[in-house]
């Protein structure tokens, strides 16, 4: 614990943010959970938590008037991860709330698993499955290709291959990894996804 | 490929961890924390933790207790007990939970259940649902930790959750809770193909082929278990292997 960034878990109230918090805190103890844009404005490095449904995190956003913020930090190249619902934010839009645009950090847009394309899978997809990393960083350092990770969703990321770091087979191959220039965004839990999740972590804290 | 996942349950009444036969929670097995810490070296896949006296006793969640909790675990934490509205679900999640589970409320009030759904999205709740069979043989929801019959039928209910696109489902048998003598299979193999979510199957492990067989037959996506984890010398790793063995894809 020896690394002190300034790390600002964003807190739009739907989100398992104590988890978050717990696994991040093991590699650096600067990390806060806030929504204030006052603590936000300073952030070396921002995490968009998991858990929730795409337009009332959206609306918390909104009613947190941190939008602005986040859109300054994203100019600066602070670094953002999002995980889960927080990686679906950063895309253009989502069919879970096709009214609401999303931050569009990464272009593409957020998809529900079409279930007649596989009449075997349940949705939500719930549980560890595998990554097939298909582009190495610095994110994904020393984390084996085929590495378990907890997902839990029903809405999967789409955007062009570029932005494709690894991706997960479940019914589709779906992205599970992304990153465009200071952007991060992985549709699993790292925070819940024991040594390779931690490792994830880690990795994005020494970024 | 999504592995199958082995979830241990550890219910807890005072600040106790218990367990006994058919819903009964009067034999204390120990106390939370260290129970925690254990299941994570031993590498579980998710751990449930449900309160079987708030609802009962109606008194809230323990939040202290579940973000002491929380520091340890790694996996996926889902907690239960007494949940009635939005608030306690958000104040949940920010003291370390991942998922909740609701039971009594849920079959009682299927328009807060859809809400806590949009809410927090369907993946965060988890609807904990207990039955016995009458004499018809036919499967009845019971609630309130096996307490109260609502003389619903189990496929009734389910059909009415599938409806309502909810998330997973825990679903125990309560006369089978403890005894070690082997999941409902029957029951799971009727059930699980009527729903597009997935089915945690709960109640009756006693021993490694229990498991094997429960997965081998039907297309349940997790597996629940307590007494055999308390009670035997079996830990979730055992499990684990012993369904490798048999060719079941698991995580280790």
């Amino acid at each position: 614990m020896s690394l002190k960034q300034n790390i600002i878990i964003l807190n739009y109230k739907t989100s398992n943010i104590k988890s978050i918090f717990n696994a991040i805190k093991l590699y650096d103890d600067g990390v806060k959970i806030s929504s204030n844009y006052k603590d936000l404005k300073n952030a070396d490095k921002v995490i968009l938590p998991g858990v929730g449904h795409f337009g009332m995190a959206f609306q918390n956003l909104k009613e947190l008037n941190i939008i602005p913020t986040l859109r300054e930090l994203a100019e600066k190249k602070k670094l953002f991860l999002g995980v889960c619902l927080g990686m679906q934010l950063l895309a253009d839009a989502s069919e879970e709330a096709p009214n609401i645009k999303g931050l569009g950090f990464i272009p593409g847009v957020v998809k529900k698993f079409n279930e007649k394309c596989n009449l075997k899978i349940k949705l939500p997809h719930i549980g560890w499955n595998e990554i097939k990393i298909k582009k190495s960083t610095d994110l994904t350092k020393d984390i084996l290709s085929n590495s378990d990770f907890y997902f839990v969703h029903s809405y999967h990321f789409e955007c062009d291959e570029k932005y494709v770091l690894a991706k997960t087979p479940y019914g589709i191959n779906f992205n599970s990894i992304i990153n465009k220039d200071n952007f991060f965004g992985c549709q699993f839990h790292p925070e819940k996804s024991l040594k390779s999740g931690l490792k994830l972590i880690k990795n994005f804290v020494d970024l | 490929m999504l592995k199958k996942r082995l979830i241990p349950t550890l219910l807890f009444k005072n600040n106790n961890l218990v367990k006994d036969k058919n819903f009964k929670s009067e034999r204390g097995v120990g106390t939370p924390l260290p129970a925690v810490k254990i299941y994570n070296l031993r590498e579980v896949d998710e751990l449930i933790f449900l309160d079987v006296s708030a609802t009962n006793n109606k008194k809230n969640p323990n939040y202290e207790l579940i973000s002491e909790i929380s520091k340890n675990c790694f996996v996926p934490l889902t907690v239960g007990g007494g949940i009635y509205c939005l608030d306690q679900i958000e104040k949940l999640l920010s003291c370390g939970a991942d998922k909740v589970s609701i039971n009594t409320k849920a079959i009682n009030d299927m328009f807060f259940l859809k809400e806590a759904c949009n809410v927090f999205g369907k993946q965060c709740i988890t609807i904990s649902i207990d039955y016995k069979y009458n004499s018809k043989n036919e499967p009845v929801v019971w609630t309130n930790s096996g307490l109260v019959n609502t003389s619903k039928n189990l496929i009734d209910v389910l059909k009415d959750l599938n409806f309502i696109k909810v998330g997973e489902i825990l679903l125990t048998n309560i006369e089978l809770d403890g005894t070690f003598l082997g999941f409902d299979i029957d029951l799971y193999k009727k059930v699980v193909p009527l729903v597009d979510f997935p089915v945690i199957a709960s109640g009756g492990a006693g021993e490694l082929s229990d498991f094997v067989k429960l997965v081998k037959e039907t297309d349940v996506s997790a597996m629940a278990a307590a007494s055999i984890f308390h009670f035997t010398e079996i830990t979730p790793l055992d499990v684990k292997k012993e369904l490798i063995k048999n060719n079941i894809k698991m995580r280790v």
